[in-house]
């Protein structure tokens, strides 16, 4: 038998402070008001006085109302019946299914111990160039996607999500606008990913504390896949929503801020999810995509901020493209060196060669003068720009490689890339003379 | 005396609060009891009653009026021989044998011993009956490693001992008494192989401490020669992230010329410690010929593991710093990074609702980094002998921006800066310490006007490079511009260093100086004859090629030789009438 109580003493923001006794710290409470139910969560206990989050929010909660303790913190359904299907930030079914309710599992579990990982080394394809080539995801890697709103986030990680090759996708949305959930259920449907993926949903419309609860729902999840040797790719978009989720219940819990308005642990509360990315000695993998919209295009702000430091690199999406400057894969030494033989040397002078275009295109916006180099350059950074750096281009990483081949011949005699003599005599399109 | 046991009133997070009848002693350990768990905590403030702890584990489930044990004793580490080579957590459990226990995760409430018992050593007495002996005076001798691990009268033992019984030589284990002292007021105390010491109080069983002078040789061109670190001194490395802290802390750790190194993972990605813990145990320490994770002990509390344990990570890997320098032993202690320490201390300070300072950093985190850093010096024992902990923590600013409370309160206690930059971690100039910003208080090995020199052209090519952004290249002087390219040359071919090229990634005491003298008296102090601007450019840039090679080159190889008289020959065309000799 459930205790009830009834006695909610306080109501301030989405946290109820009600008298009960016998509550475990972190517990899950269901209370009962007249639109309705929710979960909510204990944050605090002082004495007799336990302070819960209100995950559907405070809004027509009455101090009459219901408040029945679970006896045990958050937990989730785990396994194979739950592939295909969508849930909402507290994983109750949006999709007319069955609630389910076999393996039950403890979210936010414990950290795993270092000893038990291995050095991540399997890279996953995602067909994209600018991924593949210039900056390898690694199975486990933990790696967001910073960009402004508006910027595509939502689709490349549908793209990468239909084209990696990974067992189960796991879609965590936090805040989302409801046609870009409708965007992402298609999209998987259409490419047959569906049977294997599966939606916790939160979206705008949903009150926001409730997103606090799809990170670790997902990853719990996510880990229990993992631990059966399943590899396992866990979207999350969008965690800057997260964030300020956890800025409101921090202060209305009165907690002083740190960093414009954030709590001081934000830190550890997103370090607490990414680093639930691993690759298990003995078992599967979790690999983390997350997108992170930056407010104002501004990486110094807390949410990137922090982020950067915890992430293995970040995928940096700006004018629809993944800028080559400011993106960084950490892993990818792990993984490029055994792919194909050029893979790296062609990573390197392709990139080198693009930064001076740049500059070369800052020279031209001041109006100097341009050289034959230059234009040499202007040619090759507008090919580079057409058939690598665009999200349309869609090809496996060999192809990528000698795309990267073709374009350099186009535009300049081997001697002037710098590349090794070998790697020329083997690579170099033969057929192709020099036009310009 | 039965056991102190108080109740638990209330939980905020990791902080705990308990009521309780008996007295309370500020920083005791208290065990919390939950069900068959029992979760470490440390008391951190009194009031009344009522004593406020610090839970080292995950609080959920803990319900108000559940028992809660005081123990009186300090939060402790065991030091004794076994150290070396393990992994540890911030409470020193050994991780390994955790993983052993408990599979892939860390469950709350299991602590194991960092020294098991039946652990057995080979023991040779140096003491004899009779003996009069103070704290950290040598007792006898066993073998761990390469080292000869002394086993000292106990860091506590305030007065004096005679010593009354010492074992023969044999196989002892932890359990059995190695010596037994008597003081002077006849108590007696029974000495073992191993012994424990509270984490935040300095062990101070030598004579004096002395200044840091000697180098520490870190291998690294940019930081031995420009920017040194002393034996026994502290550095600091802020750094905004992806500007290569933790790479330059690896690199670091292996190559630095010292006898033990200490890893104290604080607070950051637990990918970073596996590839230390993997990688350690199969590169070959040239010193010794044995492999990295013999001289190394790795304390490693992740972000994800509780908050609590991480400030405690830098204290147990300070504790067992100073342990090996009681060894008479030169060790290195890398702390990476403070600024998540400090953010544990933060996080502790608003649940105990304390008034806040800048950025709702406690008011007591200055001193709280000073002391800690203060851990560090080179200290001489009662019988002669030196020992030392040198201390280097990243830090990592909000922003990367260096104006924030942690990176200054750093900077006011450290002797050493290494300000890593963006800009030149984005331009791949590694090491990304920035030459314009980074400062040191100690000495070089190099001599002191070649220093000098190279900072001066550092700069100086530096406000050219401004100036040519306002004026471009057509309005500079040729003189300008040449001191221009030898600002950018130094940088290339002497400051930054390849860490993927096996020669390139250390460069020895004798080759760095040799480098410096040849750079310092033949390119930053020697006036060349160029035609113009495009001449000039192009002298440079084949240096730069030949350099390059030069650097890759082994030391005192033939390949070392050729190159030396290419770049000589080089140089001869160029330089001005009446300075044709070459110094190599």
């Amino acid at each position: 038998m459930h205790k009830i109580y009834t006695n909610i003493l306080q109501i301030a923001g989405d946290v109820i402070m009600v008298e009960a006794e016998d509550i475990g710290y972190n517990e899950i409470a269901h209370i009962q008001t007249q639109r309705g139910s929710s979960l909510a969560q204990v944050i605090r206990i002082d004495g007799k006085n336990v302070s819960l989050q209100v995950f559907a929010g405070s809004r027509g909660v009455s101090t009459g109302d219901r408040v029945r303790f679970l006896g045990h913190p958050m937990r989730v359904a785990s396994g194979p019946n739950l592939l295909g299907r969508i849930f909402n930030g507290s994983g109750s079914p949006l999709d007319n299914g069955p609630a389910l309710s076999e393996n039950m599992i403890d979210i936010g579990g414990p950290p795993v111990n270092p000893v038990k990982r291995v050095i991540p080394n399997k890279m996953i394809r995602t067909g994209i160039p600018m991924i593949d080539l210039f900056n390898s995801l690694v199975e486990s890697q933990k790696l967001p996607i910073f960009s402004v709103a508006g910027e595509p986030y939502n689709n490349l990680l549908a793209r990468i999500a239909i084209q990696a090759e990974v067992d189960i996708i796991i879609l965590g949305g936090m805040g989302l606008k409801h046609d870009d959930y409708l965007f992402f259920r298609d999209i998987l449907e259409e490419h047959g990913a569906l049977p294997r993926s599966i939606f916790f949903m939160h979206t705008a419309a949903d009150p926001t504390v409730e997103c606090l609860l799809v990170p670790d729902i997902s990853l719990a999840v996510a880990e229990a896949f993992a631990l059966e040797g399943k590899r396992v790719l866990v979207l999350l978009t969008d965690m800057t929503n997260f964030c300020d989720a956890l800025k409101e219940i921090a202060i209305t819990m009165e907690q002083i801020p740190s960093n414009r308005g954030y709590p001081g642990d934000l830190y550890s509360q997103l370090a607490a999810r990414y680093e639930k990315a691993v690759d298990f000695d003995t078992a599967g993998s979790i690999t983390i995509l997350a997108a992170t919209t930056m407010p104002g295009d501004d990486v110094t702000h807390p949410v990137p901020d922090n982020t950067g430091y915890i992430t293995e690199g970040q995928f940096y999406l700006k004018n629809h493209v993944i800028e080559p400057f400011g993106s960084l894969s950490r892993l990818k030494q792990q993984v490029n060196g055994k792919t194909r033989d050029d893979h790296r040397t062609i990573m390197d002078t392709m990139i080198q060669l693009f930064a001076n275009y740049r500059e070369t295109l800052e020279k031209r916006a001041m109006g100097f003068q341009m050289s034959s180099w230059d234009k040499k350059l202007l040619k090759y950074g507008r090919l580079f720009e057409k058939h690598m750096m665009s999200l349309e281009v869609n090809i496996p990483l060999e192809k990528a490689l000698d795309l990267g081949w073709d374009i350099l011949a186009e535009c300049f005699l081997p001697e002037e890339t710098g590349i090794k003599k070998s790697l020329i005599e083997k690579y170099w399109p033969k057929k192709t003379t020099q036009t310009s | 005396m039965s056991k102190r046991k108080g109740r638990i009133t209330a939980i905020n997070g990791n902080m705990v609060k308990v009521e309780t009848d008996s007295f309370i002693v500020q920083n005791e350990v208290a065990y919390i009891i939950h069900g068959n768990e029992r979760l470490k905590a440390e008391v951190i403030r009194v009031r009344g009653k009522c004593a406020e702890t610090q839970v080292y584990e995950n609080t959920s489930g803990l319900k108000v009026g559940e028992e809660v044990e005081f123990s009186e004793e300090l939060l402790s580490v065991e030091l004794g021989p076994g150290l070396l080579g393990q992994i540890f957590d911030g409470l020193q459990n050994p991780l390994p044998q955790l993983a052993k226990e408990c599979g892939f995760f860390l469950r709350r409430g299991v602590y194991l011993k960092a020294l098991p018992d039946m652990m057995e050593w080979d023991f040779s007495p140096i003491a004899k009956k009779g003996d009069c002996v103070r704290a950290g005076d040598k007792l006898g001798v066993v073998p761990e490693k390469i080292f000869k691990h002394y086993i000292m009268v106990p860091f506590s033992i305030e007065e004096e001992c005679e010593v009354t019984h010492i074992e023969e030589r044999g196989r002892y284990d932890f359990t059995r008494p190695i010596a037994r002292l008597k003081d002077s007021s006849g108590r007696h105390h029974d000495v073992y192989l191993k012994q424990n010491w509270p984490v935040k109080i300095p062990i101070r069983a030598y004579s004096q401490k002395l200044k840091p002078e000697r180098t520490l040789v870190t291998k690294m061109r940019l930081i031995d020669s420009l920017f040194p670190v002393a034996l026994g001194g502290t550095y600091c490395i802020p750094g905004p992230f992806g500007a290569g802290k933790t790479v330059l802390q690896q690199l670091t750790s292996r190559h630095a010329d010292v006898d033990v190194v200490i890893i104290a993972a604080c607070g950051e990605r637990a990918g970073e410690v596996v590839e230390t813990l993997k990688t350690f145990p199969t590169i070959t320490d040239p010193r010794t010929g044995r492999t990295l994770m013999d001289r190394t002990v790795i304390i490693c509390n992740t972000s994800s593991m509780p908050v609590a344990a991480r400030e405690s990570s830098v204290y147990t890997a300070v504790t067992i710093a100073e342990y090996y320098r009681q060894m008479r032993l030169n060790v290195l202690l890398l702390a990476d990074s403070t600024s998540r320490w400090a953010q544990a201390m933060r996080e502790m300070s608003g649940r105990l609702e304390e008034i806040p300072g800048e950025e709702a950093f406690p008011a007591y985190l200055e001193s709280r980094i000073a002391s800690f850093y203060e851990r560090a010096g080179i200290v001489k024992f009662h019988d002669g002998s030196t020992g030392s902990v040198t201390i280097g923590g990243t830090v990592s600013p909000a922003g990367g921006n260096f104006e924030e409370p942690v990176t200054q309160a750093t900077l006011k206690v450290v002797g050493a800066f290494h300000g890593l930059s963006r800009e030149r971690s984005d331009a791949r100039k590694y090491p990304a310490i920035d030459p314009l910003t980074s400062w040191s208080k100690y000495k070089s090995f190099v001599e002191e006007k070649e220093v000098r020199a190279a900072h001066m052209a550092l700069r100086r090519s530096n406000d050219v490079a401004q100036m040519m952004k306002v004026i471009g290249e057509e309005g500079t002087s040729l003189e300008d511009y040449v001191d221009y390219l030898k600002g950018e040359f130094f940088d290339f071919v002497y400051l930054q260093q390849n860490a993927f090229d096996k020669v390139d990634e250390a460069t020895s005491e004798e080759r760095q100086k040799y480098m410096m003298h040849f750079i310092h008296d033949n390119i930053l102090a020697s006036q060349f004859d160029f035609k113009d601007k495009e001449d000039a450019l192009k002298f440079f840039q084949a240096l730069r090629q030949l350099f390059r090679g030069w650097n890759s080159a082994g030391w005192g190889s033939n390949e070392f030789e050729s190159i030396e008289s290419e770049v000589i020959t080089k140089l001869k065309a160029y330089l001005k009438a009446g300075q044709e000799k070459v110094n190599a």
